[in-house]
């Protein structure tokens, strides 16, 4: 291997553990434990989406609709629970239910009616920013809110769908990991395995690559293009859980980030270990590489403003990374 | 005669790296007369066509226009010489977004001396101008993308004549309009004869040649090997010598088969074409030829059911067989090997191992995981039995030669057994060696199977095949068992005429 093919295939791994150390040294506290699961939690929630996002841009397809689809979850959770009284249970399967219904409609926009997938899913996040808003005409959700008839909300978050957001898990240091951690883990492994072991993923690798091919090998392409974007609308809706669990309400503004974080993570997974395509590992590290780079610019107290842009500089890198260095860049 | 010729050609070559795609080509056109130039795939039309208009430089030789000398660096420096071109690809040259008015003039609205300002009245005015001197009657307001496929071939060509060159080159004009279409288009050509341009058309359409032509030029392996100008035209001189006849070495012993694995009765693939009825046999290989665009894929396609026939059936083993898609067709054991590998076979992602194991990853996994170990046996014993020449089963696909990606591509779907082997034209692309192999390795492993290869070189049929079919018109024509064969007769099928001498 040439020096350019160790740039390309480690080149961004040795920037994370660069940026790890120097940040380890300049900045008190952040190699702590405390710091590193801090840094998981903040991208916990970008990083389910991302992984679902990933999902579509294998069989190459995108999926802007992520982020309106995780708000969505949250506002129905809290719909469900504050102003419906139901239970955690129903909560969540109303959000993945949502998650599954968008997946499909999108696919078939894409799929049947022919609509680029840039533009369906485009058009779905505005639907789904306006439909959130409906039931509660534009308020946010909490208990003991006023609804749009008069009558007041009595309903409240229940302690088991709370935890999902804030119970920590015990690991040599007590209350340590939080459970949102934990679920990103669990679905990254899951969707690892299924894109790198299973016959589904290696033939959404193949229909992303060149569909015609994958076509006349027998897949049924139609099918595999659907369900990449109901894996991306169900991962959207458990980030619309987590999120839900961890503010304890229906925020309406909350939320604006996550559909550029997961993107970013996702593209900048492109350039992890020379993959030149989208992956799970990839994106589970570019998830990483966005929270430790806001973790230690917020511990050297660099204004908050600045983050945006050090995202979107680092998202640029990264794609030159891919296409440029490694020279076979092809969505 | 080369004297009062517009347009001169004289000992043309070009090469790509060590391989020299034309050796030294010379021709003539003529005012008001139409040139056909014949040439199967790879014989250089296309190279010659991009040298020509400027797309490509050439090596030795040289070029005259009308007595001057002419070597264009560009397409537009082409086109201002008067050496006009209006390629394969209808919608390369339209805008299908703008109206048929702004594309007819679409060539002013750029270059020295056009006006800053877009002024909608002088364009249509003078597109009415360019309209009008090729009687085209389309309005002028409609937006391309709203026309028919021969309107939008008309806009291209009055577009082109626009410039009012002397020399138009016409590739393939006719490949994607129907037979009414195509006849608008011939009176558009006879117009332009008419007005003493001079016109180089290229097409493998039989009938198209015989409806146009003043002249034959056949083109083969890079070279001109035959001129055909005394009329009445030898049509299937100019055909024998397109697709030639070199001696043959490595002659197939034919076998006959007694056992009907696939019988196709009254199918028909095209408006208006005659049905087609056959039955191929357990352990032989045929091998259907004829020219480009007479049907051979549509066939192929339509045996894989990627396309549906308008009548006729189908019968497997004595089952029916009506294949809804390719999944069906591979269940019911029909493998297909299509054309293009580049765009419908080989998935860039993927290595040499994963290529293979495509069609099959169900019976690779259990439970839906891959079985990596039976992965890599299976692509280990393909590269091995048809030399795939490679430094292991996990190389990129991007790294092998022409040769070697077709052969991973005949090798995917000979890693499990078929029933019915169908290869759509498996030597495109590929050298010399790499056919012997594929042509070996298909004859040996064709026990048990029946093995359908699609050519249009005559050349492969005869070094692969037990049997060859000839088809025309999208229909098949002729049948000859490849053994002591009337290559006479098969030249005349496959040129599509009558017979002249009774076979």
């Amino acid at each position: 291997m040439t020096l350019r093919d160790y740039a390309i295939r480690y080149g961004f791994i040795v920037l994370l553990v660069g940026l790890i150390a120097y940040f380890a040294v300049a900045a008190d506290g952040f190699a702590s434990p405390q710091s590193a699961v801090f840094i998981f939690q903040s991208v916990a929630i970008t990083g389910v989406l991302a992984l679902g996002v990933t999902a579509t841009l294998v069989v190459g397809g995108f999926d802007l609709s992520i982020g309106s689809v995780a708000t969505s979850a949250m506002m129905a959770a809290s719909y469900a629970m504050v102003v419906l009284e139901q239970n955690a249970i129903v909560a969540v399967i109303a959000c993945l239910v949502i998650g599954v219904i968008v997946g499909l409609i999108n696919g078939w926009l894409i799929v049947y009616m022919r609509v680029p997938d840039l533009l369906a899913t485009l058009g779905m996040m505005f639907l789904l920013l306006g439909l959130q808003r409906i039931p509660t005409e534009g308020r946010s959700i909490a208990t003991g809110m006023t609804m749009p008839d008069g009558s007041v909300a009595n309903g409240k978050f229940s302690e088991a769908f709370l935890a999902l957001g804030r119970h920590r898990i015990d690991f040599f240091v007590p209350n340590l990991i939080p459970v949102s951690v934990v679920v990103l883990v669990v679905l990254a492994l899951l969707i690892w395995f299924f894109l790198e072991y299973t016959r589904f993923g290696r033939m959404m690798y193949a229909v992303g690559s060149n569909e015609r091919a994958a076509e006349l090998a027998g897949a049924p392409v139609k099918a595999y293009k659907i369900w990449a974007y109901v894996i991306s609308g169900v991962f959207a809706s458990i980030g619309g859980i987590l999120l839900a669990a961890r503010l304890g309400r229906g925020d309406i503004a909350s939320g604006n980030n996550l559909l550029l974080d997961a993107v970013a993570a996702a593209l900048i997974g492109y350039a992890v270990l020379g993959a030149a395509k989208p992956n799970a590992f990839g994106t589970a590290v570019g998830a990483v590489f966005v929270g430790v780079l806001l973790q230690g610019l917020t511990m050297m107290n660099a204004p908050y403003y600045t983050q945006d842009f050090v995202k979107g500089a680092v998202l640029v890198v990264a794609l030159v990374f891919t296409f440029a260095l490694s020279g076979r860049g092809k969505r | 005669m080369g004297a009062d010729a517009v347009f001169h050609v004289e000992g043309l070559r070009k090469s790509f790296g060590q391989n020299e795609v034309l050796g030294g080509i010379s021709l003539d056109l003529f005012a008001g007369e139409v040139t056909v130039l014949m040439g199967a795939n790879g014989a250089g039309k296309s190279t010659l066509v991009k040298i020509v208009s400027g797309v490509y430089e050439h090596g030795a030789g040289s070029m005259r226009l009308a007595g001057k000398a002419f070597d264009p660096q560009t397409p537009a420096e082409a086109i201002r010489a008067g050496v006009v071109t209006v390629h394969q690809n209808i919608n390369d040259g339209v805008v299908a977004d703008l109206d048929v008015a702004t594309n007819l003039t679409l060539d002013r609205l750029s270059g020295k001396g056009a006006s800053l300002l877009f002024k909608p009245a002088d364009v249509r005015a003078e597109a009415r101008a360019v309209a009008d001197r090729m009687g085209l009657a389309i309005d002028l307001k409609a937006r391309v993308s709203d026309l028919s496929l021969a309107d939008r071939q008309m806009v291209a060509i009055a577009r082109a004549m626009a410039h009012r060159p002397k020399v138009l080159i016409l590739d393939e004009p006719t490949s994607s309009l129907s037979s009414a279409e195509a006849d608008r288009l011939f009176s558009l050509i006879d117009r332009l004869r008419g007005q003493g341009v001079a016109i180089l058309y290229i097409s493998h359409r039989m009938s198209d040649i015989r409806r146009l032509a003043d002249r034959i030029v056949s083109m083969r392996d890079g070279v001109v090997s035959g001129i055909f100008d005394r009329k009445p035209l030898d049509y299937e001189g100019a055909v024998n010598a397109m697709l030639g006849r070199k001696i043959h070495l490595d002659r197939v012993v034919a076998r006959s088969s007694a056992r009907a694995v696939f019988s196709a009765e009254g199918l028909r693939l095209a408006q208006g074409s005659r049905p087609i009825s056959m039955t191929l046999g357990a352990g032989e290989v045929v091998a259907i030829t004829g020219l480009v665009g007479v049907g051979k894929t549509a066939l192929a396609e339509t045996l894989f059911g990627v396309r549906r026939p308008l009548a006729g059936t189908m019968h497997m083993d004595g089952k029916p067989y009506a294949p809804g898609s390719a999944r069906e067709a591979i269940a019911a054991g029909v493998f297909l090997v299509a054309k293009d590998r580049a765009a419908s076979g080989i998935v860039g992602g993927f290595n040499i191992e994963r290529n293979i194991s495509l069609p099959f990853l169900k019976r690779m996994s259990g439970f839906g995981v891959m079985r990596k170990r039976a992965e890599r046996i299976a692509a280990r014993r393909q590269i091995d039995e048809l030399g795939i020449v490679c430094r292991s089963e996990k190389d990129e696909l991007s790294a092998l030669s022409g040769g070697n990606q077709q052969k991973v591509m005949v090798a995917r779907w000979m890693s499990q057994a078929s029933r019915l082997f169908i290869l759509d034209e498996p030597f495109q692309g590929v050298d010399i060696s790499a056919r012997r192999d594929i042509a070996a390795k298909l004859r040996a492993s064709a026990d048990g199977r029946a093995t359908l290869v699609f050519v249009t070189e005559i050349d492969e049929a005869l070094e692969t095949a037990d049997r060859i079919l000839v088809m025309s018109e999208h229909t098949i024509v002729g049948e000859h068992r490849n053994d002591d064969i009337d290559l006479d007769r098969l030249l005349a099928e496959v040129a599509g005429g009558p017979l002249h001498s009774a076979a």
